[in-house]
């Protein structure tokens, strides 16, 4: 059960990266394997147990996939030592910027269908 | 007997010793996560990440024999990008419903996250490499290196960024929330995941199950949008 749900992620996957490697599209693979099993399941209106289970494990444990990845922040060091500053500071300015323009487009328009839907 | 010395020489050599020390490390720092009450501070992957630079810096080990251990656990971040499917399908009655609303917001948060970012570093005078590894840290780490390692910048470093973003964004995003008197769920739930992606679906599944699933929604969407969206932009320029 489970090695088909993997075969299955993994076989969307290697489309997607075969995909942006012969059109040289600029989008990661993944992400295009991820638009077209979303596609997939839609035309199938259910997810296959098999592949329920293997998206959860996979998700469930995401955090711990980053730290290989993360670690390599070693390799970066001089960059950071002058640049931390910068860094640090665009982050913050970049999430509270973003919160308040996403937080009034989002509820406005939310605010605007509610009433239609209503009216 | 072997001398201590001799058995670290030939197991440091050897993937499988990376693989049980990140595995390890990870599932301690896990641990003192849930005993610390879940402070994002002390998330899980932070202070791996501290323990493990500690360790590989003490050891005087390259990043490379560590990588050739580490990178069976770095390589399921592309099939775990491509099952964020499932829950993307399991909120597709609800996305079709609201498709305008998040479809408008989803893009100029994403733009404005990515362009403020840049922007602030840009005045500071940061370098190129910065600037493009800065570009994709709203998005999910798994989705971001694949876009650094696209546009050029450095994917190691842009997941750092992603999970200092992260933990930055949902300490602050709740007060920006507060002082915007924000209440209903779904937008709660969207702007945290838009801005801090995994970190903040996590702060908003607390809040409840509405605003994790929005959350959830609008960290794929990012992701999918920024993915699309900044390679197109770093060519323009």
């Amino acid at each position: 059960m489970l090695i088909q749900g993997l075969l299955a992620v993994l076989l969307f996957q290697l489309l997607g990266e075969l995909i942006v490697v012969t059109f040289l599209l600029p989008v990661p693979g993944p992400v295009l394997g991820m638009v077209m099993l979303l596609v997939a399941l839609l035309s199938l209106r259910r997810v296959p147990v098999a592949v329920r289970s293997v998206s959860e494990g996979l998700l469930s444990n995401l955090a711990l996939l980053f730290v290989p990845a993360g670690v390599g922040l070693v390799l970066h060091f001089d960059l950071l030592r002058d640049e931390w500053w910068i860094i640090l500071i665009a982050l913050i300015l970049s999430s509270v910027g973003a919160a308040v323009i996403t937080a009034l487009i989002f509820a406005a328009l939310l605010q605007r269908q509610r009433r239609r839907a209503k009216g | 007997m072997l001398p201590v010395t001799e058995f670290w020489v030939y197991f440091a050599a050897q993937p499988l010793l990376w693989i049980v020390l990140t595995l390890g490390v990870y599932s301690a720092a896990f641990a003192i996560h849930r005993w610390a009450g879940r402070s994002p501070l002390l998330h899980p992957v932070l202070v791996s990440m501290v323990v493990l630079i500690g360790l590989l810096l003490l050891t005087e080990t390259p990043y490379q024999t560590y990588f050739s251990g580490a990178q069976f656990i770095h390589f399921l971040l592309g099939p775990a990008t491509v099952a964020i499917a499932v829950p993307l399908f399991d909120y597709f009655a609800k996305i079709r419903q609201l498709w305008l609303p998040i479809l408008v917001a989803c893009v100029t948060g994403a733009f404005s996250a990515a362009a403020i970012a840049v922007a602030v570093a840009w005045f500071f005078d940061a370098r190129m490499e910065t600037l493009l590894s800065i570009a994709p840290k709203s998005v999910t780490s798994p989705i971001a290196l694949g876009i650094s390692q696209k546009i050029g910048g450095f994917p190691e470093l842009s997941a750092a960024l992603c999970l200092v973003t992260g933990v930055s964004g949902s300490l602050l995003v709740p007060s920006v929330l507060k002082a915007l008197r924000i209440e209903d769920e779904e937008t709660q739930g969207f702007v945290l995941g838009l801005t801090s992606h995994g970190f903040g679906t996590a702060v908003a599944l607390e809040t409840g199950a509405l605003a994790g699933a929005f959350a959830g929604l609008a960290m794929g969407l990012t992701g999918l949008i920024t993915a699309l969206m900044l390679p197109a932009l770093v060519a323009l320029v």
